[in-house]
């Protein structure tokens, strides 16, 4: 009986893999294909497309794709700028909103519905239809720097960076996790004298974990694939980011390898940060002990 | 009902202000800017002087009307057919262009339905925009419950504790890491009509029988083949959202009801669903916002045809505002947008409220 | 010995310092961002100037093509447009009418021998200047004429619009190619106007009715033009020419493979074609009835309306039209150098050259694009058409809606200056 069993649960194990493989399959086989693709040339390459060797590192493979992309265009150059000007936005991002989330939910004060829900509305307005008046806007705003006032904000990082800090779907975000955490945790806290920015800080936020990963990927992706607001508000290459640089590959007779070692490149970035981010938050979740 | 304890009028405004301050300065300012804008003739670019013009942009767009087609009768008043036995009808053409109907002046057909030996055939002042709007709910309509029942499961599957695990959630997860301009990219090559890979791997499959398809060049398959990317693409980023939500619900529940004998059914049922409440609420918005910002795929891949079969509101936006300088025309669409979107998330708020 | 170096190097180093700030700065901005060709030979132009001269300094940025239109529209909003910019030809009278570029002061007598496509005029001034022109042919291999027997078309007998289908009938019997044309549907854009709008003409019709420029009806919605239309159909529909979801890959390589037994193609993309293709032949456009006709006007440099040195500008401009550079682009690009002189110095066009035969394709064939501010976006217009009824639309439909779009956006405009 104790056999036969253990042996179910050895296949019933089996099948299991089997379709966290399956399904695994058909998430990955692009990417597999824009790697693969990137170390071939671009005969071979396109040749591949219709076959299984497109996934498969084989035929003539090497890296001068990568030194032929590296040589068409500032692509450490590219990459900085998004780093930077993402990894600002998230930081400041997770910060502000969190801590308007906070206020909506734990305090009381007048005014508070009607801002929640004009800061919910305007998630649904889509950026390309307020791209062209915001345009005239930051081109006229003030700026105090180090060389006293100057007036507009074309081609910086604050131009990329401070219109994004704030957006409707992250404050939501926050909102709709900080409904579940105990309200009582948060009158103790205050019954104990605590203020309300220590409670933020040394309440609320180690709690946070979750959600602050999944609002940080969120805020990461929207910024790291940034294209109309840079292609309109920066003119030159020294601030320029990585979605705008793809377009130094779409030449005449385009070079596909190139194309895609470009993709690989620009693609590491954002893996890399989701990887470490899945460990905090899997560690957050490990924490609070979570059955499987 | 809020107690003395929470009532804090100063700390409230002094942590909403950073965030409603910043919103409203780049988002809301803007937004009725272009409210504004659409009440005008303002091009993007122009040395003509901006004119106030009303309500005239949403008439041009909104324009409907049903005309009636009588068949072509010969000598004997009957209907004329054509070799297949259908009615051959005058072309629309001879009313909406000519000097006798100067009301229907400019429209075109959007589509007929046959009456009796009639046909009747509803004309728009905009087409483009009508099937722009008829791909955009039909886009969100399918996107958001196939997607969020896909994540849902994704979530479910890998919520489990098995060894690398973590492996599959990264995985499953891969595709939401990579821009949306750039998977439109790789998936036209799968796409292909010729040799493409999504044709050899279904020929492959139904050993030859499979009939290669131009998926994105054919009207019937080009919104639908968007969809499945678009679904394949987004699915990752929900699962993650799911799964969170999943992992908030108190193991101690599960336990119970695993003590009172539940199966697996009831567990999901009595449990698991309703400790996602919060979180479904969230996903179906965030999907439904995300499916009506339809863009990029667009864009890159089709360019909205063929023949307007997959036309987006977004990408009309984009197309009438910058493209051909019409900012005016575009901000119309985005302000119609805005009230759709606003109306559905109003509604999904009422269906989910707190009872 | 060490010393003295050193002294020396300091003091050519203040020389060198004070010339540089005697120099104002000059900004220009190129369409050609991830060209290396393109950007050395640019390079190579501003340096030569900015050694040339005490006065200027020029500061190039570049921008990846696709988008520069954007970038510069975006720019002109917000007031930030540099000195010189570049332009493409049909799209400078908008840009002027619309007061973001101002007349270029240099002596036309300096580009009496230009050729016309080069030259951007709008309401009677000169705004632009080309340093090369483009032109299409119809490509195909010496070979694919002899195995399908048809006759060489010379630009005084080009081919008539039923030699040209019975070639295309010809080609896709013999069994030995994908497609017999490759229209290169593929290129989104202004490829479709700049290279399909002449077929049009050849047919009688036009985007616009040139005339006046006031209205598309009767010129796009023509008997002609519907002609065309039922033509530009049948391609697809008979299976003749690859449609609007051609693979861009496919564009690039598949006549140099063998595919496409004839392809639609620019000479920017002529040289890949020679250096893959032994035997290609470029020929001149079909007749279809009003001639052989060629699209003409390709990237122009003209001077922004903000520019507060103009004279500086001008000065670049006019350096950079030396044969010399005209020579080193065309040798980047394949493109045709403006003028006979600076043909003689190219690798391709001069007598003899593997391309010279583009130069008199463009001298005999080339019309430009409608000279109208409204052409931006009766050119959109017109893609959108052309796509349409390749996928099938109703032929007089998809025109007149394009009729009425461009109707409704020129009176919208209050006539685009005209």
């Amino acid at each position: 009986m104790a056999q036969i069993s253990a042996d179910n649960h050895g296949l019933r194990l089996a099948v299991r893999y089997l379709v966290l493989i399956l399904i695994a399959l058909i998430f990955v086989f692009p990417l597999v294909f824009m790697m693969m693709s990137s170390l071939k040339p671009d005969q071979q390459l396109l040749a591949d497309t219709s076959s299984l060797r497109a996934f498969l590192p084989v035929g003539d493979i090497s890296l001068d794709n990568y030194r032929d992309a590296f040589a068409r265009a500032p692509v450490a150059i590219f990459v900085m700028n998004s780093v930077i000007v993402t990894g600002t936005t998230v930081l400041l991002s997770l910060f502000i909103c969190s801590l308007a989330a906070f206020s909506f939910v734990f305090l009381r004060w007048r005014g508070r519905a009607l801002l929640l829900g004009i800061i919910v509305a305007t998630f649904i307005i889509p950026f390309e239809t307020i791209a062209i008046p915001l345009l005239l806007m930051v081109s006229q705003l003030p700026w105090i720097g180090l060389d006293g006032i100057e007036i507009g904000w074309l081609n910086t990082y604050r131009v990329q960076i401070i219109p994004w800090i704030a957006d409707g779907l992250t404050v939501f975000l926050f909102v709709q996790f900080f409904k579940d955490l105990p309200g009582e945790l948060i009158e103790a806290s205050r019954v104990e004298g605590a203020s309300w920015w220590q409670i933020y800080l040394k309440v609320v936020m180690p709690l946070s974990g979750p959600v602050l990963a999944t609002a940080a990927i969120l805020k990461f992706l929207i910024m790291y694939n940034q294209y109309l607001w840079p292609l309109i508000v920066v003119q030159q290459e020294s601030v320029r980011p990585v979605m705008v640089g793809l377009g130094y590959f779409f030449q005449l007779n385009t070079a596909w390898g190139e194309v895609m070692a470009y993709l690989t490149v620009i693609t590491l970035p954002v893996l890399a940060f989701y990887l470490v981010l899945q460990r905090a938050f899997i560690a957050s979740i490990a924490s609070t002990g979570v059955k499987g | 009902m809020a107690s003395k304890l929470t009532q804090s009028n100063g700390a409230g405004w002094a942590f909403a202000l950073p965030g409603f301050g910043l919103i409203a300065i780049f988002i809301v300012l803007p937004f009725f800017f272009a409210f504004a804008l659409s009440l005008t003739n303002q091009r993007l670019i122009s040395p003509n002087p901006t004119e106030f013009v009303g309500f005239e942009n949403y008439r041009d767009l909104m324009g409907l009307a049903v005309i009636t087609l009588e068949p072509e009768r010969d000598a004997d008043g009957n209907a004329i057919r054509d070799e297949d036995g259908e009615i051959a009808y005058p072309r629309v053409r001879t009313i909406t262009r000519s000097d006798d109907f100067p009301e229907y002046r400019g429209m075109r057909e959007w589509f007929r339905w046959q009456s009796g030996e009639n046909a009747r055939v509803v004309i728009a002042a905009d087409v483009v925009f009508m099937k722009a709007l008829r791909n955009t709910l039909l886009f969100v309509l399918v996107v958001a419950p196939v997607q969020a029942t896909i994540a849902l499961g994704l979530a479910l599957l890998i919520n489990q504790k098995i060894r690398g695990i973590n492996i599959f959630r990264t995985i499953y997860f891969m595709p939401v890491v990579v821009s949306i301009v750039v998977v439109s990219l790789l998936w036209r090559f799968i796409y292909d009509g010729s040799d493409g890979l999504l044709n050899n791997i279904l020929a492959g499959l139904t050993f030859g029988l499979f009939e290669p398809r131009d998926w994105l060049g054919e009207t019937s398959t080009a919104l639908g083949a968007i969809m499945a990317m678009s679904v394949w693409q987004g699915v990752g980023f929900h699962m993650v959202i799911w799964l969170s939500g999943l992992q908030t619900i108190s193991p101690t529940l599960y336990e119970a009801a695993e003590i009172e004998g539940a199966n697996k059914r009831q567990i999901f049922r009595y449990v698991t669903w309703p400790g996602l409440r919060n979180t479904a609420v969230l996903v179906l918005i965030v999907i439904t916002m995300q499916a009506f910002a339809l863009f990029a795929q667009v864009d890159v891949m089709t360019q909205g045809g063929p023949l307007d079969s997959t036309q987006s509101l977004v990408f009309q936006t984009v197309d009438r505002g910058y493209r051909k300088q019409d900012i005016s025309g575009g901000s119309v669409i985005s302000v119609v947008l805005f009230l759709i979107v606003l109306c559905i998330s109003l509604l999904q708020r009422w269906l989910t409220r707190d009872r | 010995m060490r010393h003295a170096t050193l002294a020396g190097l300091l003091l050519a180093g203040t020389a060198l310092g004070t010339a540089a700030a005697a120099q104002t700065e000059v900004s220009l901005w190129y369409h050609g961002a991830g060209n290396r060709g393109e950007a050395e030979t640019l390079d190579r132009i501003v340096t030569d100037f900015n050694a040339a001269q005490g006065d200027w300094t020029i500061v190039v940025e570049s921008f990846p093509q696709a988008s520069y239109n954007d970038s510069v529209v975006a720019a002109a909003l917000a007031g930030n447009l540099p000195c010189v910019i570049d332009v493409d030809g049909p799209v400078m009278p908008n840009w002027a009418w619309s007061g973001y570029m101002q007349p270029l002061p240099i002596d036309e007598a300096r580009i009496a021998d230009f050729l016309p496509g080069t030259k951007g005029y709008w309401d009677g001034q000169l705004y632009s200047i080309g340093l090369w022109d483009a032109a299409v042919a119809l490509v195909t291999r010496e070979s694919t004429l002899e195995t399908l027997g048809l006759r060489r078309p010379t630009l005084d007998a080009p081919w008539t619009g039923e030699e040209f289908m019975a070639a295309l009938e010809a080609a896709q019997a013999s069994g030995e190619y994908d497609y017999a044309l490759d229209l290169g549907m593929a290129w989104t854009g202004e490829w479709y106007p700049y290279a399909f709008s002449p077929l049009l003409q050849s047919f009688g019709g036009d985007i616009v009715d040139r005339s006046s420029y006031q209205t598309a009806e009767g010129a796009l919605n023509s008997d002609a033009a519907i002609e065309f239309g039922e033509w530009w159909q049948s391609l697809f529909a008979d299976g003749l020419a690859p449609g609007t979801s051609q693979d861009p890959a496919d564009r690039d390589s598949g006549f140099n493979e063998g595919r496409y037994a004839f392809a639609w193609n620019g000479n920017w993309a002529a040289t890949a074609t020679l250096a893959a293709v032994e035997d290609a032949v470029f020929l001149p456009a079909p007749d279809f009835g009003n001639g052989n006709i060629i699209g003409a006007a390709s990237w122009q440099f003209g001077v922004s309306a903000t520019c507060a040195h103009p004279e500086g500008a001008a000065a670049f401009i006019e350096f950079a039209l030396n044969d010399e550079y005209l020579a080193a682009f065309s040798d980047t690009t394949g493109l045709i150098p403006a003028t006979p002189s600076a043909a003689a110095l190219t690798e391709n066009y001069r007598e003899g050259g593997a391309l010279e035969v583009f130069f008199e394709l463009s001298n005999q064939q080339a019309l430009v694009r409608p000279v109208s501010p409204g052409y931006v976006v009766a050119a959109k217009v017109f893609e959108k058409a052309l796509s349409d009824i390749a996928n099938g639309a109703d032929v007089a439909d998809a025109l007149d809606a394009a009729v009425d779009e461009i109707d409704s956006d020129i009176e919208r405009n209050g006539g685009y200056g005209h």
